[in-house]
């Protein structure tokens, strides 16, 4: 087996085996929110789903930043993967969210919360990347323009990601704090760590293979052109 | 099963189900290149034995 291939492999065996673990730990060993009871469990599937969603749009800017510098087309290909996986990412954040929202407020959605608000901005905004992307034709533009498209994206997520902590909020509860830290048991923690951990090593292996068949794909057109 | 039970079970099956639907996105991604590859290599030889 080549390295990259032993690469995701071991990824893909992280994952599982931290998903696993860390589902398990969640569902039975910590302890249930005072507050939220037993529906606060889908916080272990949802923060960590949207963490991702974020690390790969900061992800997908950084290289879109590496390509409006070196001009190397090759990040053009990897910060349309990591918006790719954003996205997915982003819509499964949509998707826990609303099921606990329902469970817990009462409601699948409220207007009224600013970060789901600014989290929905953020999903439609790299949503639209698509749509610009598709609308020129591949060359250097379009690289130049995705990429610029990407680098404006990610100054939206700190708004998203601090508009609860700076606005106030009333349903959405915040768990990591800048004056308290971490608002809840250890157990509880270290199950959400774990849990995180193995979605970062499943979305890890979900990009290593997306740009891998991404590339392929490159490849084998470049190859026909040349056969034709 | 509780009504709390029954939305965490969803939340965790939509997760699931992602997962599931990627896996059967990219087994069809690698069956359509496995097939473009094929038909490539054929033309190539085609090519090479005039």
């Amino acid at each position: 087996m080549s390295s990259p291939n032993r690469a995701a492999a071991a990824l893909a065996i992280a994952a599982a085996g931290l998903l696993v673990g860390g589902v398990a730990l969640a569902i039975f060993w910590a302890p249930e929110d005072v507050d939220q009871g037993f529906s606060q469990k889908i916080f272990f599937i949802h923060v960590p789903v949207a963490l991702t969603a974020y690390a790969f749009f900061g992800f997908g800017a950084w290289k879109a930043l590496r390509l409006l510098s070196t001009r190397n087309s090759r990040y053009d290909l990897e910060s349309y993967t990591a918006v790719h996986m954003g996205v997915i990412f982003g819509l499964l954040t949509l998707v826990t969210g609303s099921i606990w929202a329902k469970t817990s407020w009462g409601q699948w959605w409220s207007w009224g919360e600013r970060q789901l608000v600014l989290f929905l901005i953020v999903f439609l905004f790299y949503s639209a990347y698509f749509m610009l992307r598709y609308s020129t034709d591949p060359g250097p533009r379009r690289e130049r323009n995705s990429a610029v498209f990407a680098l404006f994206g990610v100054a939206l997520i700190p708004v998203s990601f601090l508009a609860v902590r700076i606005a106030g909020t009333i349903l959405h509860p915040t768990v990591f704090t800048h004056d308290d830290g971490v608002a809840m048991p250890w157990e509880m923690f270290l199950a959400f760590c774990i849990c995180l951990g193995g979605v970062l090593a499943l979305a890890a292996t979900f990009y290593r293979v997306e740009l891998a068949g991404k590339r392929i794909d490159e490849s084998l057109k470049e190859l026909r052109e040349q056969l034709a | 099963m509780t009504s709390a039970e029954k939305y965490v079970l969803a939340a965790y099956l939509v997760f699931l189900a992602a997962v599931l639907a990627y896996l059967v996105i990219i087994a069809l991604k690698v069956g359509r290149l496995e097939q473009e590859l094929g038909d490539l290599v054929r033309l190539a030889r085609e090519r090479r034995d005039g």
